[in-house]
């Protein structure tokens, strides 16, 4: 990237300013400083940028125009703009019941999620016991493994209890992903918690219980949140796991999109898949930006970092 | 304050417990129960079951194949329509995920340091999680599509004059994987530079190591540990893409991925056999590419750069 010419002539710095911005091999400048000109590096990283965004942003407003458009084909922009596609594909794939069992199913996921994972996590960063690696790895495996490798023997499993189809089943298939990672999130987070906090109130006669409700739960509530947001996130963006044991009455609103656009005969109107897409950025994003009033996203890691230098 | 125990609690059984608390048993360790059943409930019984139903092949493969009990791996092994679908997987994931760490690693470094609108710039890099793959594929085809923004822009612009294809093939599907997986890679690797001391890099400085020698002598093999773990990450995203591949991409030929090829025979043929095959070399394969990134990071510094990993 950025290579300093190599400088040959007798260091003049005074004269040599009169070009503007023009201190590029300036030999007063400290050993190892460089040139604040835009160097071929800082060019190739907004123009990395630029690419991205101007694709994002290509991608979402398509799918936004495509969605209130009224005829569109060979034009710039549709000749009109309507919400009939909205209303259209309200009635047709009976979103009212799809947005709820997508909203319902997730949430108690985030809740049995938090509930499980918790606990856990408290034993797994306080204390030693026997085969403490062999259950760290049980939850480590499926963080780790490609979702199909064990949704398919998983949803297997759950047509043969019967369970195909329903709810129920999204919500334990969503699990198994789930809860290790609320257990991976929280346990370096509860790390970082002085453990001498515990004692003192295990010292004045709290019992597990109430240290749990009175001192623990107070400080884990940012960590508990970030936690939660992120399942919440993810089980409602999750696609392979819920396609593969949801059924018409239980698909949540990705599914639901991917089987509009995938059905046989040749999918259905391209406008009615756009305004349920931006249905589900519109609920995505409602989520993301109550999140971010709580939680940073690089906060996560950064706290980690941070706890363990003391 | 006050509340002092009076619990009179039995003394017999107090010496065991004693023992056993040495040992790090006690009652605390019931919190771990619900993860416990959790665990092998919904993931260790389906796994081994999904393991013992590959030994079971359905009649018409046994009879396609032979093979007996391993008929489902002679297939998977043998049908160049199956197995070729390894090579297509790892054509797609390799590529986009190192794109994705390599990519990032200057532009991480670039914007480490505080500038005007930075948190507006990571609030629009979480924006790509909003969309979802779906409706990623969505946008695409419509965006990329014969008459979408790009080449009507191109068109109009007298740089091509046929539609330059971008989706239903494998650029498609490479796009679309990078725009699900930049972003994590990019906050990802953020937050591992965040982790360096910069006092270290300092430190170089005044010793005269110029831009260069900084970068290749202190920030990378300090970085390396999370660009290994970086790389799993999105490489394992990268890998079981389906709704992309068979929305965005070719699904009978040049993207034809593991997970489609899965998904198909689960769903489409109902041999939940050969499914279960399919899945589980599915994760031997990814363990294997996991395992020789660990392995080359096991050769890396191995201390604490902050950060997680």
């Amino acid at each position: 990237m950025a290579i300093t010419p190599m400088v040959e002539s007798a260091p003049e710095p005074g004269p040599a300013r009169k070009g503007g911005r023009k201190p590029y091999a300036k030999p007063s400048r400290p050993p190892g400083e460089r040139a604040l000109i835009a160097s071929p590096g800082t060019w190739f990283v907004w123009a990395g940028i630029a690419a991205f965004f101007i694709f994002l942003f290509g991608i979402i407003s398509s799918v936004v125009v495509d969605s209130f458009g009224k005829p569109w084909f060979d034009t710039w922009l549709p000749e009109t703009f309507t919400l009939d596609w909205y209303t259209g594909a309200w009635e047709r794939f009976n979103l009212s019941q799809i947005v709820l069992v997508t909203l319902g199913a997730s949430f108690t996921v985030v809740v049995l999620s938090i509930l499980i994972g918790v606990p856990a996590a408290y034993v797994l960063a306080r204390r030693d016991f026997p085969f403490k690696k062999l259950v760290t790895v049980l939850f480590l495996l499926p963080v780790l493994m490609p979702p199909i490798t064990y949704g398919i023997p998983l949803a297997t499993v759950m047509y043969n209890f019967g369970l195909g189809r329903t709810v129920l089943a999204v919500i334990l298939v969503n699990l198994v992903p789930s809860v290790p990672f609320v257990i991976l999130t929280m346990t370096p987070f509860i790390e970082q918690i002085n453990p001498a906090i515990e004692n003192a109130a295990r010292m004045s006669g709290a019992n597990m219980r109430r240290v749990f409700t009175r001192i623990l739960a107070p400080l884990l509530v940012p960590g508990i949140l970030a936690a939660a947001i992120l399942v919440l996130v993810r089980t409602v963006g999750m696609f392979e796991l819920t396609y593969l044991v949801s059924g018409p009455t239980s698909d949540t609103l990705v599914v639901a999109i991917y089987r509009a656009m995938t059905s046989s005969g040749g999918g259905e109107a391209r406008q009615l898949v756009s305004s349920m897409g931006v249905l589900y950025t519109a609920m995505m994003l409602t989520i993301l930006v109550v999140a971010l009033r709580f939680v940073n996203p690089t906060q996560l890691v950064a706290r980690v970092k941070e706890s363990r230098d003391d | 304050m006050s509340a002092t125990n009076t619990d009179p609690r039995p003394k017999a059984s107090a010496s065991r417990r004693h023992r056993l608390a040495e040992r790090g048993i006690d009652t605390q360790l019931l919190m771990l129960i619900p993860a416990l059943l959790f665990g092998l409930l919904l993931f260790v019984y389906p796994f081994t079951y999904g393991i013992g139903l590959t030994f079971q092949p359905l009649p018409r493969t046994q009879e396609q194949w032979g093979g007996g009990v391993f008929a489902n791996y002679v297939a998977f092994f043998k049908d160049p329509f199956l197995f070729d679908s390894v090579w297509i997987t790892m054509r797609l994931a390799l590529p986009v995920a190192l794109f994705n760490v390599l990519v990032s690693v200057p532009i991480a470094f670039k914007l480490r340091h505080r500038f005007r609108g930075k948190r507006l710039l990571s609030t629009l890099l979480v924006l790509p999680i909003t969309l979802g793959t779906v409706l990623t594929a969505q946008g695409l085809l419509i965006f990329g599509g014969r008459q979408g923004w790009v080449n009507r822009f191109l068109m109009e612009a007298g740089i091509i004059d046929q539609p330059f294809p971008i989706v239903n093939n494998y650029l498609g599907v490479m796009l679309s994987l990078i725009i699900s997986g930049f972003p994590f890679a990019f906050l990802l690797i953020s937050s591992y530079l965040s982790g360096i001391d910069p006092a270290i890099e300092a430190a170089a400085k005044t010793l005269g190591a110029n831009w260069k020698q900084r970068f290749r002598r202190i920030i990378l093999p300090l970085l390396a540990p999370g660009l290994a773990t970086t790389f799993i990450l999105t490489f394992v995203l990268a890998f079981s893409v389906f709704p992309s591949a068979r929305l965005v991409g070719d699904a009978l030929g040049e993207t034809r991925v593991m997970a489609l090829m899965a998904y198909r025979a689960f769903g489409e043929q109902q041999d939940y056999a050969m499914a279960s095959t399919i899945a589980i070399m599915m994760g031997v394969v990814e363990l294997v590419v996991i395992a020789v990134v660990l392995l080359w990071r096991s050769f890396l510094y191995k201390g604490t750069t902050g950060g997680k990993g």
